[in-house]
């Protein structure tokens, strides 16, 4: 199962709609980090919306990418993490230290456009 | 309402997105709420992970508590290496695999009730329950 990553202008934005199973998450963070290095995008959106669980391993390879997407130069966004998803990641104790988050893809992109100042 | 347990054997990584969705829709049927569901969900994920990881293989089986007090339970077992030092595994950031170290503190924290027993050389067997309100 691949995630498809779109590109716009100098952003790259992907919306994860299926459930994240170990190799989906790892072929999405292999994907995306060439995608930044071919595109030199400076800017992600991962929208999670449809996302109905993060668990300690998902949310380790999620910081991962956000953490290798700032080295290559491209600042993410994540979008749309459900309440319940959030409040799961509480009790999990794990925080997305430093990680920008919006409502929506459109709310991620203008976060995005105010981090990056354009 | 079928209040047979449901026993998911773990032996690899779609058996983990397996377990976590039986026991969503076990919570479900139980009329747990959305919150709830993703903590039942999560907590299963990161025991059947573990089993995965550390054990091999081991089951996971998920059960309706229809007593008193009505919920599920989730046993997680194995066979597999045990724990030596269960109150340090228990601490939030251990790990030995280069993980984030928080599956087995989340998931005491996910769920109202939480027991384990391990052995070394003999294997794990956790006991997590979650109460309806
Ligand atoms: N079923 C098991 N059998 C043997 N050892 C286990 C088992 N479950 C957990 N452990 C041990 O306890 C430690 C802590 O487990 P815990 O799930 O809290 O963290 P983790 O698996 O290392 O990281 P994370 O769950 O955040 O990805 C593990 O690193 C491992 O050494
Ligand atoms: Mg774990």
């Amino acid at each position: 199962m691949r995630i498809p990553i779109l590109k716009l202008y100098n952003y790259l934005l992907t919306t994860i709609q299926v459930e994240l199973d170990d190799q989906t998450a790892i072929q999405f963070q292999d994907d995306l980090l060439n995608k930044i290095h071919e595109t030199g995008a400076i800017g992600v959106v991962i929208d999670l919306t449809s996302v109905e669980i993060i668990d300690s391993y998902i949310a380790k390879i999620l910081g991962d990418v956000v953490n290798m997407s700032e080295l290559l130069g491209a600042k993410v966004v994540l979008t749309g993490i459900r309440p319940a998803v959030a409040l799961t990641l509480i009790d999990l104790g794990i925080r997305l230290k430093g990680v920008p988050t919006a409502l929506d893809l459109e709310q991620g992109i203008e976060k995005l456009r105010q981090e990056l100042g354009e | 309402m079928n209040i047979a347990p449901n026993r998911v054997e773990i032996h690899n990584e779609w058996d983990i997105v397996r377990a976590r969705q039986s026991g969503r829709e076990r919570a479900k049927e139980l009329g747990f709420g959305h919150v709830d569901q993703a903590r039942i969900a999560t907590a299963i994920s990161e025991l059947a992970r573990n089993i995965y990881l550390y054990a091999k293989h081991g089951e996971i089986i998920i059960s309706v508590i229809d007593g008193e007090k009505r919920g599920i339970s989730i046993i997680a077992e194995d066979n597999g290496p045990g724990i030596r030092d269960l109150r340090k595994a228990m601490e939030d950031g251990y790990t030995t695999s280069g993980g984030l170290g928080a599956g087995l503190p989340g998931v005491k924290r996910l769920m109202d009730d939480f027991d384990i027993v391990s052995e070394e050389g003999q294997g794990t067997k956790i006991t997590a329950k979650k109460y309806l309100r």
